[in-house]
């Protein structure tokens, strides 16, 4: 295979976002979207992933920016880069659980040139995927993480389907969390779809993760006011304390009143294909004094159904851990 | 001894080129014409090229022809090939091929179809070692080449294994075993009897710079741009890479962006370029090597499943050891880490009586080379936590039980029971407990903050460090200036300054005066050994003090001859040779050098010494004429092994809910000898730690065992640590005591300092769990969550390239 050097392609650099739609339209699944690059361009350089023509959505002012909505909520456009997510005021303030989960996404110089919308879009990590195998996400007919030996430390807990490859992304479990709205345009215009419905897994479609078609663009991502100034944990496990993915992540959004959990969200990251949202943690929880016991519960509640590979059982006990601590330590 | 150089930091002379970019690697170099090639490499583990058809690739215009390993110097298997028929690990070069640009290279290289037949492949030692297990090479699956292991078929009986279910490293039929002393009684005797089984992960090597390389011809001879941390020793090598004499060769290495160890000698690939570029017209041709190829053909620290039984007295003292290691050892040549491995326990413990065992084992993982530490430093993972393990069950401090069996000057090394130049391991073991306040926060050992634990741990290491009878080259000018002549490579450690001040020491020189020349073989460099082996400061202050004190020599014969008297009446100083007796009377340097010049001969160096290398001559012969030349090899006494030791100590505290930990501070010292460098010193002793705590827990080594896939081919993939999983502080320390059978009583450091901190983590986070030993290296958040949870790891005890 040969490494570091692109194949040629065409390259669009758009100036309006309906342009850059027009071109994703007319040129479907020959056409990739092209944001921070850091995803995009390791699959190029790999000469994996081949598309014909790129289009560049970087010149897209209108895609950048955190707004105010007339609701209270905010909007943020999807080429926004990590660095603003997590030093904006504005984010801190409010949802600081998505600043967190931003300022622990790779390192500094990445997250300069991240952006949102690339952190929640990029594809999964699997070693084997990554490397060019002909396994099923890649179109073929063979999973070679779930072998008998299979090198799968990373991989999931729940939702395998030929693939058991995991999200990798650390924003995404936060939306998830804060129930955003992923703003998506196409040639028939925009439509909202939530973010727990974005994600899919590899039952739905095997070479996704989201429900993004050939065609589509997301342009922002809808933050409503419900979870504004709430009670938030996000906490990252990763081998290495910067540049790395996750092993398990954690986000909770809590409203606490007296002593009780009076609601809460709560989404796992890198145990399952998709931001795995825990509904029985929060059924669990809510209405309960948010306390150890509460917290135990919530995380022996998380762990169950869990169905671990050769390598990757102590996720069971780490998810469980970082419930205990969302509950407990929020 | 008081100096005026040694001891003191300077400003190295290329600093400000490499932190302004105007330090040019070989990657950075253009030449008119210049084209570029792209390597075409295996996909498989093991196969056999049946047929290359690169017809359709040439003929695509820019593409301007291929080189295959018919057309490269062969050597006898399993030598490192240039490029083979036969690949026998993921990303092996088969061929390459060169184009107007990469890009056109790697589109032609997707036109080569290559035809392979797939053969046996194994990445585990103990599954080529069980009968009818795989062979790694088509004849054979033992070999170390450096411990005269030759390529050989070697298989064990069924019943070796039987105790592996039990997690035992089976002890079959030995490749290489020694012994000293009465292991069986120091077994029987000791009061505890530790029998462990361990493995150590293979670490690839992912220096910041890969090794690309670029190439031409030009009058007779080839110019080769290189990624090297040596520079004079590598050009034989790489000369008979090429198939040239080294007098043919121009070996450019002004520059490294790393090598620990991976870039000592020559190493093949560096002669493609070379040969492409004959091949078409002494056209230059740059090389690129990426991130990925450089995790296949950058090579790797060979890794261990071993067993140790380790006899202790009542107060911790070592009685006997009996160690067998088998060393994953690529598919290649490997390297000898598993004696060294053995030997630095030997001394590191001073153990009374030892028997040890090994077999370097074929695997198809990328070729095996040194890195920092080769041997000692997967061993001080091993062992060091097993020496808390028994100061435990033995009730001894843990500072203690190191410091009853640390080396000084008296012990003894290996298998031959050798001495050593020097040893002062309890002394660095005394500085670090007091510095550190061993006694107080010991007990702070296990205390608990909500789900976070503290651990303390020590760790110690040993590398040996010096070598001797390599040449110096010093060169007095008629316009006052000292130029020293250096074959040292830039490695980044600035030992090539750093011990070019010996020269400058010797001859009293201000250092303002002083000049380096380096970096390029034109520039008249003596044989010098490579910067490896933590020996530079030793064997590279020892010969250019050689060279220093043959000028000195002879400046004292012009002084006599011109002013009267005998050599022995002057004395020198201050830019001048001058009568002891009368000072005022004397000539200046560069009197002196304008005399020399006059002279000829021997002071202008067109006369040398018949015992300087053939290198050196020719680089005495090129600066002949220009001034007084001192020249000469360095015939001091040298006998025993160079012992270089250091102790780290280290503090943790530990989440046991997330396997995650916090450095809280690490403090290294080290027993180099004279301190020739200070802010070199500490940097490598940080530095040292860094990449320490890298191989502890964080860099990866991992293969599909079913098809052979390496999992780490990129930086995040094989993990080493970033600069957050560092210490919050770091600190170090030098014994400072020198070396009597070193000049200026200086030897080396550079790989003992990773050994010791390693450990030290390593045994930390045991201390917070409690005493868990996991008796493999790396140990990962994973591991520790499930030490922490009380579950099973996921891997067998033997199993291998899982981390």
């Amino acid at each position: 295979m040969s490494k570091d050097m692109m194949p040629g392609f065409e390259l669009f650099q758009p100036d309006t976002v309906d342009g850059a739609v027009d071109l994703l339209g007319r040129y479907g699944g020959e056409a990739w979207a092209l944001a921070g690059g850091n995803d995009s361009l390791d699959w190029f350089k790999d000469r994996v992933k081949r598309p014909q023509y790129v289009v560049d959505l970087s010149g897209l002012d209108e895609l950048r920016g955190i707004r105010e909505m007339d609701d209270g909520g905010i909007e943020i456009g999807a080429m926004t880069t990590l660095t603003a997510i997590e030093s904006s005021a504005l984010i801190q303030e409010r949802y600081s659980i998505l600043s967190d989960s931003a300022r622990r996404v790779a390192s500094p110089q990445i997250r300069n040139a991240s952006t949102i919308g690339g952190n929640v879009l990029q594809d999964t990590r699997c070693w084997y995927y990554r490397y060019g195998v002909d396994c099923y996400r890649a179109g073929g007919n063979e999973c070679y993480a779930d072998t008998p030996e299979g090198q799968n430390r990373e991989h999931c807990l729940w939702g395998a389907d030929r693939c058991i490859a995991v999200s990798p992304s650390d924003t995404a479990p936060a939306l998830v969390a804060l129930d955003a709205r992923m703003v998506v345009r196409n040639a028939d215009g925009d439509r909202e779809i939530p973010a727990e419905e974005f994600f899919i897994g590899p039952d739905i479609d095997i070479e996704r993760m989201t429900v993004l078609e050939p065609g589509d663009v997301l342009t922002a991502i809808r933050i409503p006011a419900d979870w504004a100034g709430a009670t938030f944990y996000f906490e990252k496990v990763a081998d290495r304390n910067t540049w790395d993915f996750p092993l398990v992540n954690i986000a909770a959004a809590m409203v606490v009143e007296g002593d009780t959990v009076q609601s809460i969200r709560i989404v796992a990251g890198a145990v399952e294909c998709i931001p795995r949202r825990l509904t029985a943690v929060e059924q669990a929880v809510t209405g309960q004094p948010k306390n150890e016991e509460t917290a135990a519960v919530a995380g022996q509640t998380a762990i169950r159904g869990a169905t671990p590979f050769n390598f990757n059982h102590f996720k069971i006990p780490l998810l469980q851990n970082l419930v205990t601590r969302a509950i407990r330590d929020a | 001894m008081a100096y005026d150089l040694i001891g003191t930091d300077f400003t190295p002379p290329d600093i400000e080129a490499k932190v302004t970019g105007r330090a040019r690697y070989s990657e950075d170099f253009r030449r008119d014409g210049m084209i570029f090639l792209k390597l075409l490499t295996s996909p498989m583990p093991h196969a056999r090229v049946t047929n290359i058809d690169a017809s359709e690739a040439l003929a695509m215009p820019g593409v301007h022809g291929i080189l295959t390993a018919d057309e490269v110097p062969n050597f006898p298997e399993p030598q490192d090939p240039i490029l083979t028929n036969e690949p026998v690990y993921v990303g092996e070069p088969i061929l390459a091929v060169a184009a107007d640009t990469e890009e056109l290279a790697a589109d032609a290289l997707e036109r080569i179809r290559v035809d392979y037949e797939e053969l046996p492949f194994t990445v585990d030692p103990l599954q080529s070692l069980f009968p009818g297990g795989p062979n790694a090479r088509t004849n054979g699956n033992i070999a170390d080449l450096r411990s005269g292991v030759d390529l050989q078929e070697l298989k064990w009986t069924a019943a070796d294994f039987a105790a592996v279910e039990e997690g035992q490293l089976p002890e079959g039929q030995p490749a290489g075993e020694w012994s000293y002393g009465d292991v069986d009684a120091g077994l029987a005797d000791a009061a505890l009897v530790l029998d462990e089984t361990f493995v150590t992960c293979g670490n690839s090597h992912h220096c910041m710079e890969p090794r690309s390389a670029m190439a031409y011809w030009e009058n007779g001879r080839c110019h080769l741009h290189a990624s090297s941390q040596s520079q004079s020793f590598p050009v034989p090598t790489v000369a008979r890479y090429i198939g040239i004499s080294p007098e043919e060769l121009v070996f450019i290495a002004e520059y490294c962006g790393g090598g620990f160890g991976s870039k000592g000698a020559g190493y093949p690939i560096m002669a493609v370029p070379a040969l492409m570029s004959r091949k078409l017209n002494n056209r230059p041709v740059m090389m690129r090597i990426a991130r990925n190829e450089e995790y296949s053909i950058g090579t790797a620290r060979p890794g261990f499943q071993g067993r140790i039984r380790m006899g202790f007295g009542a107060d911790g003292r070592v009685t006997a050891v009996d160690l067998y290691i088998v060393q994953e050892n690529g598919p290649n040549q490997g390297f000898n880490d598993w004696q060294s491995a053995a030997d630095a326990v030997s001394l590191v413990y001073t153990v009374p009586a030892m028997r040890f065992r090994g077999v370097p084992v074929l695997t198809n993982t990328p070729p095996r080379a040194p890195q920092r530490g080769p041997g000692q430093n997967q061993i001080a993972e091993a062992v060091e936590p097993l020496m808390d393990k028994a100061a435990s069950e033995l009730g001894v401090d843990r500072l203690a039980i190191r410091r009853i069996n640390a080396p000084d000057s008296t012990a003894r090394y290996g298998a031959n029971q050798g001495g050593v130049t020097s040893a002062h391991l309890g002394d660095a073991l005394d500085i670090g407990g007091e510095q550190f306040n061993w006694e107080e926060r010991k007990a702070r050992s296990g205390q608990r903050n909500g789900s976070k634990v503290t651990g303390l741990g020590i760790g110690t290491a040993y590398h040996s460090a010096g070598g001797s009878g390599f040449d110096g080259l010093v060169v007095l000018r008629p316009e006052g200036k000292l130029h020293i002549h250096t074959g040292v490579g830039n490695l980044g450690t600035y030992s090539h300054t750093g011990t070019s001040r010996a020269a400058a020491e010797a001859l009293k020189c201000d250092w303002a005066d002083c000049v380096v020349v380096r970096g390029d073989s034109r520039n008249h460099l003596p044989w010098n050994l490579g910067q490896f082996g933590s020996n530079t400061s030793f064997t590279m202050t020892r010969s250019n003090w050689a060279a220093a004190m043959d000028a000195v020599a002879k400046l004292k014969e012009i002084a006599a001859m011109d002013l009267g008297g005998e050599p022995d009446d002057y004395d020198i100083g201050d830019h001048r040779v001058f009568l002891k007796d009368n000072p005022e009377q004397g000539m200046s340097y560069q009197a002196a050098a304008e005399r020399a010049i006059e002279l000829g001969g021997k002071y202008s160096g067109h006369e040398v010494a018949e015992d300087l290398n053939p290198m050196t001559s020719a680089a005495a012969a090129g600066v002949a004429g220009t001034g007084l030349v001192g020249v000469a090899k360095d015939n001091m006494e040298h006998t025993g092994t160079v012992a270089a030791l250091a102790a780290g100590f280290i503090e943790i505290e530990l989440d046991l809910e997330t396997g995650k930990y916090d450095i809280v501070d690490y403090l290294g010292v080290a027993d180099c000898g004279t301190v020739i460098h200070p802010a070199g010193l500490e940097t490598q002793v940080k530095g040292g730690a860094v990449m320490g705590f890298g191989l502890a827990v964080s860099e990866r080594h991992i293969y599909d065992p079913q098809i052979g896939l390496p999992g780490n081919i990129g930086l995040q993939q094989s993990g080493p640590p970033s600069y957050l999983d560092t210490a919050a502080t770091m600190t170090s320390a030098a014994v400072d005591i020198a070396d009597p059978q070193n000049p200026i009583g200086a030897k080396g450091i550079g790989e003992p300092v990773q050994g010791c901190a390693a450990a030290a983590l390593l045994s930390a986070i045991s201390d917070a769990l409690g005493g868990y030993y996991f008796n493999r290296t790396p140990v990962t958040a994973d591991m520790i969550v499930n030490a922490a949870s009380g579950q099973a790891q996921s891997h067998t005890p033997l199993q291998v390239n899982t981390a």
